[in-house]
């Protein structure tokens, strides 16, 4: 298990040199504006902030600081350091996308089965009809589209995250991330539902008298649940590059909104830290998952 | 099936865990768009204009500007400048105060200008007071910040001392970076006494908020002396970055103001929004510069010409741009204070007579149809650059006959490689003036100006500025730098193609906006009457 945990450090080094590169190689400085700096000042400004030392020098210090748990200051929010920021951003991410993933099961298993269930039906067409466009039409048409009509038509809901405090400024983001979800969980819902519905356990079942609601509860949904739920994995990588833009489009602070503003502004410290915090968490997931498999299969601990 | 339960109420857990809830204001709070957030809200590390709207909003200078644009006392209630324009002195408002309730004091701004230039500050601006006597070589770190040529007299007497006479030092004082500062803010917070509830504010109105990405918020100054004219309980700068997004907050009526209109659709917005839309006319210059060390525009005057010629100001203004923007014949734009822009020679002359004489430039340059000029035009990735670029490569297609390379870069790229003069052949640029004075706008083409991104290069260009540098006298140094403008024009290092305006939308709820060609709105002058 040590071992494990130690072997996570020269992955994660590896991540920080390579991004550290890569910030630093691409042209042009987070100084850099069309207002160009006079050099005496523009000196000042490296200087205060080591950019005038070799990159090396620069990376050790950066390291080391990292070591202190300290992740620097943001080159571009001058007022606030990368930690803030992260600190700031990432549970609204983490919320927004939670949200999304709730609602994305639970309306996708529901569509789905009921699809399964009416098959062939106006029902089941409606629906698949439906989920096809929401695979096939993306986030940055989808969000404009809602906000267009729910917010600025019917003015049911903000446009704007900073507009209002409350819940409603959730609904159309969540809306937005979990549709493609939906929509896919939904067709593989059905798919297996239909394929478990005409299994003999569920003929057997019905035939000794219980009801289809209490059928599907008890014995289909199960196992018709298993291809969603390896799913999971790729709907939650989606669910994180696709709230980038929906981040973007309803102006809410989070991480992804960040980092690319880190990104396109070199902010060099706030790119590093976002792939920094990103890189150990996958880390930490992963050990995670390990440790899990050990307490579920007893075959797997004692390796 | 009970796992998947428990999955899903843990999600649900995360999501509405840590609901964070800073109630929304009471009384009048003014909505306002801004399209990213500020750098700083430090005076001296903030440089993006709305970094410094903000600012304005919060600080005051020694002198502000009215509604219109006109210079106006502000924490200086009145001023002298001396015979030989090297002096000045100013005296401050006895009733200025801090939110704290201290009084605003002389020291505060001496204790301001020397943070403003010191080395260590590292301030974007730290140039800006040039003039000031010893100020260039503080900010090379050859003096000490204290030798700075400001001193306070008493608490409400401030005396600059010029090396040179500045007609325009008077709007410096209404630039942020100038703004006093408490000094006893600095030594409690240090570095991070810009942030909501560390700032002190000495004007209309105080730092509530701030979440980067989304809001900043402003609550009223109780303590400022002009507080009973103040009919704003609160100011909210939204962080829209999208133009598109920022005209929806404004339909579905969360914006009162916007920072921008989009370019699309543009005649649509004008018509639906009627006198919603202010469009007036700003400091800004859009323009193509030239790469003037490196061939084939290198010491070829009669190909820059040529160039510069064949553009179709007129047609570009009013078809591409189409936003009532003015079509540009000069560097410096109309409507700057005390100065007639000097306009390029050919301005005067018909379509057709300025195709004919580019063409015979092009030709004397040494290119023809069969040996076409071979040039690539950069600029910053944007549909809108993008237009512009397009139209006017078709226009030097059309009177030249040679077809440029379109290569758009990412900004920083664009930057790096325009302060290179390495690959950089015509490239797309923008000036804004940051105060309302010709040498604004001339000072960025001087020889060691970094701002000077054709490389521009001239003895009597050089000698022109220096003199109008050394004139007391307004109207004498106003003809000085109207020849400079006129030599520098002459020698094409640039194609000017249109002046900005700038665009907002305004809420009919809001009253006491005021065109003006800084495009300066202060909180304090706006109100916002009843939903209607």
């Amino acid at each position: 298990m040590l071992l494990r945990v130690l072997g996570a450090i020269p992955t994660l080094l590896l991540v920080i040199a390579l991004t550290f590169l890569m910030v630093h190689a691409a042209p042009g400085g987070p100084f850099d504006a069309e207002r160009a700096l006079p050099p005496d000042v523009e000196a000042n400004i490296q200087r205060a902030y080591h950019l005038d030392e070799p990159l090396p020098r620069q990376f050790v210090r950066y390291v080391s600081g990292l070591l202190h748990g300290d992740l620097g200051p943001s080159y571009r929010l001058r007022d606030f350091t990368v930690s803030e920021l992260i600190g700031d951003a990432f549970p609204l991410s983490m919320k927004l996308g939670a949200l999304a993933m709730v609602l994305a099961i639970v309306v996708g298993v529901s569509a789905g089965t009921m699809a399964a269930l009416r098959q062939g039906s106006y029902l089941d067409r409606w629906i698949m009809a439906f989920s096809m466009t929401g695979i096939s039409v993306p986030v940055f048409v989808v969000a404009p589209v809602l906000v267009l009509l729910f917010a600025v038509k019917l003015q049911w809901l903000p446009v704007g995250w900073s507009s209002t405090t409350g819940v409603s400024r959730l609904v159309l983001p969540v809306i937005t991330l979990a549709l493609p979800q939906i929509a896919y969980i939904a067709r593989l819902t059905r798919a297996s539902m239909i394929d478990v519905l005409a299994r003999d356990f569920v003929r057997t079942a019905r035939a000794q008298g219980l009801g289809m609601f209490t059928v599907i509860r008890l014995h289909a949904l199960k196992p018709a649940l298993l291809p969603v739920l390896s799913y999971m994995g790729p709907a939650i990588a989606a669910i994180l590059t696709g709230s980038v833009v929906v981040e973007e489009v309803f102006g809410i602070p989070g991480l992804g909104q960040a980092f690319i503003g880190g990104a396109l502004n070199r902010d060099y410290t706030l790119v590093l830290g976002i792939v920094v915090f990103y890189a150990t968490l996958i880390v930490m997931l992963n050990l995670v998952v390990d440790v899990l498999y050990g307490v579920i299969d007893p075959r797997v601990r004692n390796r | 099936m009970n796992k998947i339960l428990l999955v899903l109420l843990l999600l649900c857990g995360i999501a509405f865990s840590g609901c964070s809830a800073n109630a929304p204001d009471a009384g009048t709070v003014l909505q306002r768009g801004i399209p990213t957030d500020p750098e700083s809200l430090d005076q001296h590390k903030a440089r993006s204009t709305q970094a410094l709207e903000v600012l304005r909003d919060i600080g005051e200078g020694l002198i502000g500007y009215s509604r219109t644009g006109e210079l106006v006392p502000a924490a200086a209630a009145r001023w002298d400048v001396s015979d030989d324009g090297l002096t000045y002195t100013f005296y401050l408002r006895p009733d200025a105060r801090w939110s704290n309730g201290d009084p605003v004091i002389a020291e505060h701004f001496v204790f301001g200008m020397r943070r403003l230039v010191a080395p260590e500050t590292a301030a974007f601006y730290a140039n800006i007071l040039d003039a000031l006597a010893n100020a260039p070589e503080i900010v090379a770190g050859e003096r000490k910040p204290e030798t700075l040529g400001a001193e306070a007299i008493d608490d409400l007497t401030l005396v600059i001392r010029l090396t040179r006479p500045t007609p325009y030092i008077l709007a410096l004082f209404t630039h942020p970076s100038t703004f006093p500062l408490h000094p006893a803010v600095i030594k409690e917070h240090g570095d991070s006494f810009a942030r909501p509830g560390n700032q002190l504010a000495n004007g209309a109105f105080v730092l509530d908020a701030w979440v980067p990405g989304s809001v900043i918020a402003l609550r009223r100054n109780e303590h400022y002396w002009d507080n009973s004219e103040t009919a704003l309980d609160g100011v909210n700068y939204h962080i829209v970055v999208q133009d598109s997004a920022e005209l929806n907050r404004y339909r579905a009526g969360e914006l009162h103001i916007t920072s921008t209109v989009p370019t699309e659709s543009f005649a649509q917005h004008k018509e639906h929004f009627g006198n919603e839309l202010r469009i007036a006319p700003y400091l800004g210059l859009y323009y193509y510069g030239f790469n003037l060390t490196k061939p084939p525009f290198k010491d070829n005057l009669a190909l820059r010409k040529a160039l510069s010629m064949a553009v179709d100001r007129e047609l570009l203004a009013e078809k591409i741009v189409g936003r009532g923007e003015a079509p540009a014949f000069s560097w410096v734009p109309p409507g700057v204070s005390n100065y007639e822009p000097t306009v390029l020679g050919f301005a005067a002359l018909s379509r057709e007579e300025r195709n004919k004489l580019a063409r015979s430039l092009y030709k004397e340059a040494g290119y023809s149809k069969e040996k076409p000029l071979r040039v690539e035009l950069r600029y910053n990735t944007s549909d809108f650059n993008r237009k512009v670029a397009v139209a006017i490569q078709s226009m030097w297609r059309e009177v030249l006959g040679f077809n440029a390379t379109l290569i758009n870069e990412e900004f920083q790229v664009l930057l790096a490689n325009m302060r290179q003069a390495e690959v950089t052949q015509v490239f797309r640029s923008a000036w804004i003036g940051d105060y309302d004075d010709a040498h604004s706008f001339l000072s960025v083409l001087r020889a060691g100006s970094a701002a000077n991104t054709p490389r521009y290069a001239s003895d009597d260009y050089e000698a022109l500025m220096q003199r109008a540098a050394e004139q007391a006298d307004a109207s004498r140094r106003a003809l000085y730098l109207e020849e400079a403008e006129r030599v520098m024009l002459a020698d094409h290092p640039i194609i000017p193609l249109y002046f900005y305006v700038s665009k907002h939308l305004v809420s009919p709820r809001v009253s006491g906006w005021g065109d003006n060609v800084l495009d300066y709105h202060y909180s304090h002058h706006l109100s916002l009457s009843a939903t209607d």
